[in-house]
């Protein structure tokens, strides 16, 4: 990491009086990063700034603007508007509204003669007419209403004061597709104001000049901005839940810690509990009311709750009225926290960055520690809770590398500039390769890109007379007709909600014809699909018996039952980061770090040293064994879920192909089970086939791309493309598609596209999403080569201590096809079967 | 996650209406071996070319798709009579601006066989400088061939225009496929065309149509052709 060293600018030098007179009364002096900020700033420099919570970023970030503004004074009476001179772009509307409330108060205080103002999918439309005409000074937005205003007639007018974009959690922007669109949005403002100046405020990343390019201008490849790193604040206490009760196998619900818990919370002012996935938290919340003896105020957050429900928790949060909220992540959450002195992380949290930005958030003031209680759900979490613990002193970082610009965002901005101005390719090509993530892009695809925003791009060119957009005389590329326009304005983003309904209480038993009552939140069409009315699910903290889908609604009712089955609709599943996996992988090969784990977990070390051997850190650990009337055979690459169930995928397509006969296999972020009737041990010391030969990397060949094209995942995939690309409308005018219609269609276009045009630029934007996301192909590719002629084969009688949690696994599974069940069932069962494929997920 | 190879299941559904026997083919095809009698429903040719006309880009394969899924399906059973149950096209335009190449694929079908347009919603009039007959229905024998189903139960009737699909839902996992949906009386056939949706058969569109609790679905796999009892599958 790169830090630029220069003696700090003083305050003296760089802030005018009002803003030293500013401080002084608030009893403040203005911090070094916020000077040298500035100071950088007023010589046209582009900043990144890296800070923790609580280091006045925001002040920082703003203060170039509002120097700046209030150098240029009020505008004369009867002179022309001056439009936008700063540009705010928040991941959260949420954000941009609390920041006009937090910029506000200098503003009014210093008397400065500036316009703050938000502009959000939920401003008034009379509202956002007037900001065409009077625009603000300092406009507070989203990367979607970026894309808005740029596709607009009149954006060179209106961007044509703009001298500063502020981009706030540039760490969680950069890495998605609304990353590529903001970064796309950013190269076009740039060709309308060459001088202007971004400045990036971000938490600590792995890979600080990957953001420093992304600020700026990439012609000349390779430029960066400036960093300045403020580093400190206290280190945090983060400590492993110290428990009596025996930690389990396997399992996520870490049940056993609830009592623990409970305890913690009660002894501190405010906890924050963070878990992995939403039914974690509704199931954390169900549990610690069930044992809340002194009825504390414990509230619950995620993402699928009705907003009103989360609006009244973070503010109830923010009056200091709650003593616990359960929450799976810091972007669900609203922005006033009240005063948290402790953060419970229950469950691993899968990376160490993850980890220290959540912990971050417990404590706003940098001079004291933030306090944080890592509670593991099971042995394998309690290694890497462990090793993120040590991580997070080491100061150790594991975000993610960024990814390539999607093809996808491309069209759909290709499309914006077509609305907004005609343009010429060749001219356009050069500016989105300013954009750092489009740096690498190639003409022909580009162009392939633009053919298919004007007629779909297919090889037989049979839409030439319906085109969206089509080429002037001059060479210039337009919008044919002003509903493409229209079309283009309803369809922009690049977030694809996965289709949800809305929940509604009724009556009990009432079923669909009852009058419904509040709405409680959305859950996805995917999880509602797999309930029959009269089945409980746990939602927003209650225990709700399914009615029945009305339209676009879900009617519930509240269940008599104590135990529901649980929602399992997945909200942010992260995998285990390469990192952690490599720290979790390096202390269990080495006993001399055992002594930092608990009794029970070393324990359970020693005894798989016993009977089998511990995986070498560099190695993988293949474990052979037969059990009931069925071998197995398990693998510990600890690689993450994701690539573990590539793997599985793929491993049992080849032994399938060997005459193996595998049965099934389930994965888990640390190993991999296979099972059969074969003696899968046997067949590997004969070479029938030989281990090396089942790991090849050759497996990342034909057999993937055999089983991706028939995968779920991948028409899942596709689908998102297609609506961010343009091909399939989320909207169209006076009409909103259901979810189901969307699917439907995406599914049968996929079909027919993949079997008549397997090189359309949409698949090659599929499949490099999903080999990027749901596959992490490029993980197990690393991995593959990795073991490489280093697998260590243990043919073993029986089951091994280590292959305990995951044989666990295989038996929450649901298994088909019992003796008594009649014909018909049967035939249904086989339907699934056949349906669905052999790599449909079973939970 | 876990997955379990699927076994190898034979293909056919037989069923008889009217009298008649008649065999299910997974790909939506129905076929009267004693008539020698095939019958296909809702093609809807040209759907991508109607998106397109509106600027929504498909894949402009639909229609071959479709047609080279029906020369497999003519190639199997060899059938002397084809029935295509109405909205053959997607629109008015579609058989009027049909890609020469598509209409020289329909000849090859159609050549050598009694073949009837059936007139759809879609497609009320006779499709333009194609062969065969176009009517508003056919009888043969016991059976009556139209677009919509008619109000009322009716013997022998054999009907496309719902886009028939059934929903099983088994262990927590949910299974969504097009079926041919009957009550031993009449028949809905399954939508063929490639860009062809569907819609649940205990959809309120179907009210009347079937007798109480005699509905069969025989729900369309991959290799074969599933039949399930009506009471067993869900809405949505």
């Amino acid at each position: 990491m790169v830090t630029i060293e220069r003696p700090a600018a003083s305050a003296g030098e760089v802030l005018p009086a009002p803003f030293r007179r500013w401080f002084a009364s608030r009893g403040w002096s203005p911090r070094p990063h916020q000077l040298d900020l500035l100071d950088r700033s007023q010589q046209g420099r582009s900043v990144l700034l890296i800070a923790p919570t609580g280091a006045g970023k925001t002040l920082a970030g703003f203060l170039p603007s509002l120097v700046d503004l209030a150098a240029r004074g009020k505008r004369k009476a009867g002179s022309p508007e001056r439009g936008i001179h700063t540009l705010y772009i928040s991941p959260l509307k949420a954000l941009a509204v609390d920041i006009e409330r937090n910029l506000g108060r200098p503003v009014a205080e210093m008397g400065l003669p500036i316009a703050v103002e938000t502009r959000t999918g939920d401003t008034p439309a009379h509202k956002r007419t007037r900001q065409k005409f009077v625009p603000p000074d300092i406009l507070l937005t989203t990367p979607e209403q970026l894309a808005l205003l740029i596709a607009a007639k009149d954006a060179d007018r209106f961007f044509s004061g703009l001298r500063h974009v502020v981009l706030d959690e540039l760490h969680s922007l950069v890495t998605s597709k609304r990353g590529h669109m903001l970064a796309l949005g950013l190269a076009r403002l740039r060709s309308l104001q060459p001088r202007l100046q971004t400045v990036g405020l971000s938490a600590t990343v792995a890979e600080p000049d990957e953001l420093r390019r992304w600020l700026v201008d990439q012609n000349p490849p390779g430029d960066m901005a400036d960093l300045i790193t403020v580093t400190g604040g206290a280190k945090p206490e983060i400590t492993i839940l110290d428990t009596e009760e025996r930690v389990p196998w396997s399992g996520h619900s870490a049940r056993y810690a609830i009592p623990d818990v409970y305890d913690a919370i009660r002894r501190h002012r405010t906890t924050l509990l963070f878990v992995n996935t939403r039914s974690q938290a509704e199931l954390l919340f169900g549990e610690l009311w069930r044992v809340n003896e002194d009825s504390l105020p414990i509230a619950l957050h995620h993402g699928s709750l009705d907003v009103g429900q989360r609006r009244r928790v973070e503010k109830a949060m923010g009056e200091g009225t709650l003593r616990a909220i359960v929450a799976t992540s810091t972007l669900d959450l609203g922005i006033d926290w009240g005063d948290v002195d402790l953060v419970v992380h229950v469950g691993a949290p899968k990376g160490a960055s993850r980890l220290a930005q959540r912990i971050g958030r417990a404590n706003h003031r940098l001079d004291e520690p933030s306090r944080a209680i890592l509670v593991p759900a099971n042995r394998f979490e309690v290694l890497e809770c462990r090793a993120a613990l040590e991580a997070n002193y080491l100061g150790a970082q594991d975000t993610p590398p960024l990814i390539d610009g999607a093809l996808d965002v491309l069209a759909q901005h290709v499309l914006g500039c077509a609305c907004g101005a005609p343009f010429l390719a060749d001219e356009l090509y050069d500016e989105v390769r300013r954009a750092a993530p489009y740096a690498g892009l190639d003409r022909d695809t580009f162009d392939r890109v633009v053919d298919f925003v004007a007629t779909g791009g297919y090889a037989l060119r049979s839409y030439e007379r319906y085109a969206k957009i089509r080429q002037n005389k001059d060479g210039r590329w337009r919008v044919s007709h002003p509903r493409v326009a229209q079309q283009y304005r309803l369809n922009v983003g690049t977030i694809v909600e996965a289709p949800a309904l809305n929940v509604r209480y009724v009556r009990a038993g009432g079923g669909v014809a009852s009058r419904g009552g509040p709405v409680l939140g959305k859950v996805e069409e995917a999880f509602l699909e797999t309930l029959s009315p009269g089945d409980t699910f746990l939602f927003a903290g209650k225990i709700l018996r399914f009615e029945g889908i009305r339209e676009s609604e879900c009617f519930v009712s509240n269940a008599p039952a104590n135990e529901a089955k649980v929602p399992s609709y997945a909200g942010g599943k992260f995998p285990l980061s390469t990192y952690l996996a490599r720290e979790v992988r390096g202390m269990l090969a080495d006993p001399a770090r055992w002594s930092a784990l608990p009794d029970q977990v070393s324990d359970w070390l020693r005894l798989q040293a016993e009977k089998s051997v511990l995986p070498p850190a560099q190695d993988l650990l293949v474990e052979t064994f037969p059990r009931g009337n069925r071998h197995y055979m398990v693998a510990y690459p600890f690689e993450g879920r994701l690539a573990h169930q590539t793997l599985g995928m793929l491993l049992t397509r080849r032994l399938e192909r060997a005459g193996a006969k595998p049965l099934g296999f389930v994965a888990t972020d640390y190993s991999l089970a296979v099972w059969g009737l074969d003696d899968m041990g046997l067949r590997f010391r004969q070479e029938r086939p030989s281990l090396d030969a089942l790991f090849d990397e050759d497996m990342l060949g034909d057999d993937l791309d055999a089983w991706l094209n028939e995968s779920w995942m991948l028409k899942r995939t596709f689908r998102n493309c297609a609506v961010i690309a343009g091909l399939i409308e989320r909207r169209q005018p006076g009409q909103e598609k259901t979810g189901r219609q969307v699917t439907v269609s995406a599914d049968l276009i996929y079909d027919v596209l993949r079997s008549h045009e397997p090189d359309h630029i949409l698949l090659r934007a599929t499949r490099a999403d999903a080999a990027a996301g749901l596959l992490d192909v490029s993980r197990l590719a690393a991995m593959l080569s990795r073991i490489s002629g280093r697998i260590m084969h243990k043919d073993l009688d029986r089951i091994s201590p280590l292959a305990v949690p995951i044989m666990l696994e295989i038996g929450r599974e649901s298994v088909a096809g019992s003796a008594h069940e009649s014909l018909l069932a049967e035939a249904a069962d086989s339907l699934i079967d056949d349906a669905l494929g052999p790599d449909f997920e079973m939970r | 996650m876990s997955a379990r190879i699927a076994a190898s299941i034979p293909r056919h559904a037989e069923l008889a209406l009217a009298g008649e026997e008649a065999v299910c083919d997974p790909s939506g095809a129905l076929f009267f071996p004693g008539l020698s009698l095939l019958a296909v429903s809702d093609l809807h040719l040209e759907k991508g070319a109607a998106f397109a006309r509106r600027g929504v880009m498909l894949p402009p394969y639909d229609t071959a798709a479709t047609l080279a899924r029906l020369a497999m399906v003519l190639e199997t059973y060899r059938p002397r009579i084809v029935v295509s149950l109405g909205d053959s096209f997607h629109d008015r335009l579609g058989a009027a601006h049909l890609p020469p190449v598509y209409r020289d694929a329909i000849s090859a079908l159609t050549a050598g066989r009694d073949w009837y347009w059936i007139a759809g919603n879609h497609d009320p009039e006779a499709p333009v400088g194609l062969a065969g007959s176009a009517v508003g229905e056919l009888c043969v024998g016991g059976l009556t061939f139209r677009h919509e189903p008619s109000p009322r139960p009716c013997a022998g009737e054999i009907a496309g225009h719902l886009h028939p699909g059934a929903r099983l839902v088994r262990q927590g996992r949910s299974v969504r496929r097009r079926c041919f949906a009957s009550d031993g009386e009449r028949l809905v056939m399954p939508a063929f065309g490639a860009f062809t949706g569907m819609l649940n058969v205990l959809d309120r569109a179907y009210a009347g149509l079937f007798g109480a609790n005699r509905l069969m679905a025989y729900m369309l796999g991959a290799e074969r052709v599933y039949p399930i009892d009506g009471t067993m599958l869900s809405r949505g």
